[in-house]
């Protein structure tokens, strides 16, 4: 049972962020990293996603798109909070409009630090989400 | 028998055959671009998953449209292979397409809807040339019948090809490659999100996919018919030519950059008028 574990579509979502992370999620795709020797995809779409992966704190205007999106995945998903901004709001935690970190809207299962996440935490950080997808379809299997 | 035996090897092999040419489609990109690449059974990891997950459909009509894709594709592949008409198979071809995009604008996300349009527009494009293949093969070879047309003496490549030269071209468009994938935007995988497929998830993503693997070995065994005569040696020539001509699309896919469907359009019913037409011309006169 390790058919998730091989080919885990990721989705990358920019709550706030202030590209940084994003540079560095767009670089594990490159030649250098690349992603894709695991079988990620980054796709576009929350309906063929398993991974949503997503940087910056979440804001007055991003809550409800966040909420949205994970709404559409299908089950079984996970959440990546890559960054130090996704994990807890960061620097900008006490700004008015930031509610703070990823997991203020949504349940997080994997938190990448960084300032920026560099792309081997990343690739970390999302290899754990992996194996958590597996054990959620486990769980949901014996349900 | 053999015809029987073909058919029913074509229905149960070419969605595994389909899926490790893929995979080695990922590995050759990936090489050419500079990168490591996925394993080469990814395809089969890919659609292992897409069946495991849970199905969100906004229309359950949705699941029946992509099953009749699936289903009518592998009716038109199996005509081939069964070795009967290529005409009807090539209509049941465009047939199968229509299902797709039914089943695309069942939906209201305006992603798919652009997806629909954009692949109207492809088969708008790729449709004449497609018409002119199976006119060719009958004048050049006297028969629109597989198994007519590949016990002649001669190879039909040599009469027609310019209609060979047309359906590589009309080939980079239904496998999705890059110059023309405009309806799924198969590689940039944010520009309308995912086209066509925005709103298939899982099974029906993946019943889609095995649908695309029944029409690239259609497609492939097209490729070969142009080289098969009655020896044994055109056989072999012609799975190495097929191997060939699809190394050709990954390459096509790797060094374009995308067309607009302006472009599209003038290049494909350039080349269908220029290469088909005057082929088509030059059949009819001798």
């Amino acid at each position: 049972m390790d058919r998730l574990k091989k080919s885990p579509w990721m989705l990358h979502y920019d709550a706030s962020s202030c590209n940084g992370c994003d540079i560095e999620v767009l670089a594990c795709t490159m030649p250098r990293f690349d992603i894709e020797r695991f079988g990620i995809i980054n796709t576009g779409n929350p309906f063929h996603a398993d991974i949503l992966l997503i940087t910056g704190g979440v804001n007055a205007q991003s809550a409800q798109v966040v909420k949205q999106i994970y709404s559409q995945m299908p089950n079984p998903k996970v959440v990546v909070a890559v960054g130090i901004c996704a994990c807890t709001g960061g620097v900008f935690k006490d700004c008015y409009n930031i509610l703070g970190g990823i997991d203020t809207v949504i349940p997080v299962d994997v938190y990448v630090p960084g300032c920026a996440a560099r792309p081997q935490s990343i690739i970390d950080g999302v290899l754990k989400a992996v194996d958590i997808l597996e054990k959620k379809k486990e769980a949901q299997t014996h349900e | 028998m053999t015809r029987v035996l073909s058919l029913i090897l074509y229905l149960i092999l070419a969605p595994f055959v389909g899926a490790f040419l893929d995979g080695i489609d990922r590995k050759i990109t990936a090489r050419m671009q500079g990168r490591k690449g996925p394993p080469i059974w990814q395809p089969f990891y890919d659609l292992f998953k897409l069946f495991s997950k849970q199905m969100i459909a906004v229309n359950s009509v949705q699941l029946l449209l992509n099953c009749s894709y699936l289903i009518f594709l592998a009716v038109a592949g199996g005509m081939v292979f069964f070795g009967t008409d290529i005409l009807m198979s090539l209509f049941i071809l465009s047939t199968a397409d229509m299902f797709l995009i039914l089943a695309a604008s069942s939906d209201s996300s305006p992603y798919s809807n652009i997806g629909a349009s954009r692949e109207m527009m492809q088969m708008m494009s790729y449709e004449p040339m497609t018409l002119l293949i199976a006119v060719g093969f009958y004048l050049a070879t006297g028969s629109f019948r597989v198994d007519e047309i590949i016990a002649q003496e001669t190879c039909a490549f040599w009469m027609m090809p310019g209609l060979f030269v047309g359906f590589i071209l009309i080939m980079a468009i239904k496998l999705r490659k890059s110059p023309f994938d405009l309806s799924t935007s198969h590689h940039a995988h944010q520009e309308v999100v995912k086209g066509i497929t925005t709103e298939m998830s899982g099974p029906t993503l993946a019943i889609m996919e095995i649908g695309e693997y029944y029409e690239k070995m259609l497609l492939l065994a097209v490729v070969a018919l142009f080289f098969i005569d009655s020896s044994i040696i055109s056989w072999i020539l012609g799975i190495v030519l097929c191997l060939g001509v699809y190394f050709l699309e990954i390459l096509i896919d790797n060094v374009c950059a995308r067309v607009n469907w302006h472009k599209l359009l003038d290049i494909c019913w350039l080349i269908t008028l220029l290469c088909g037409g005057i082929n088509i011309l030059i059949l009819m006169l001798i």
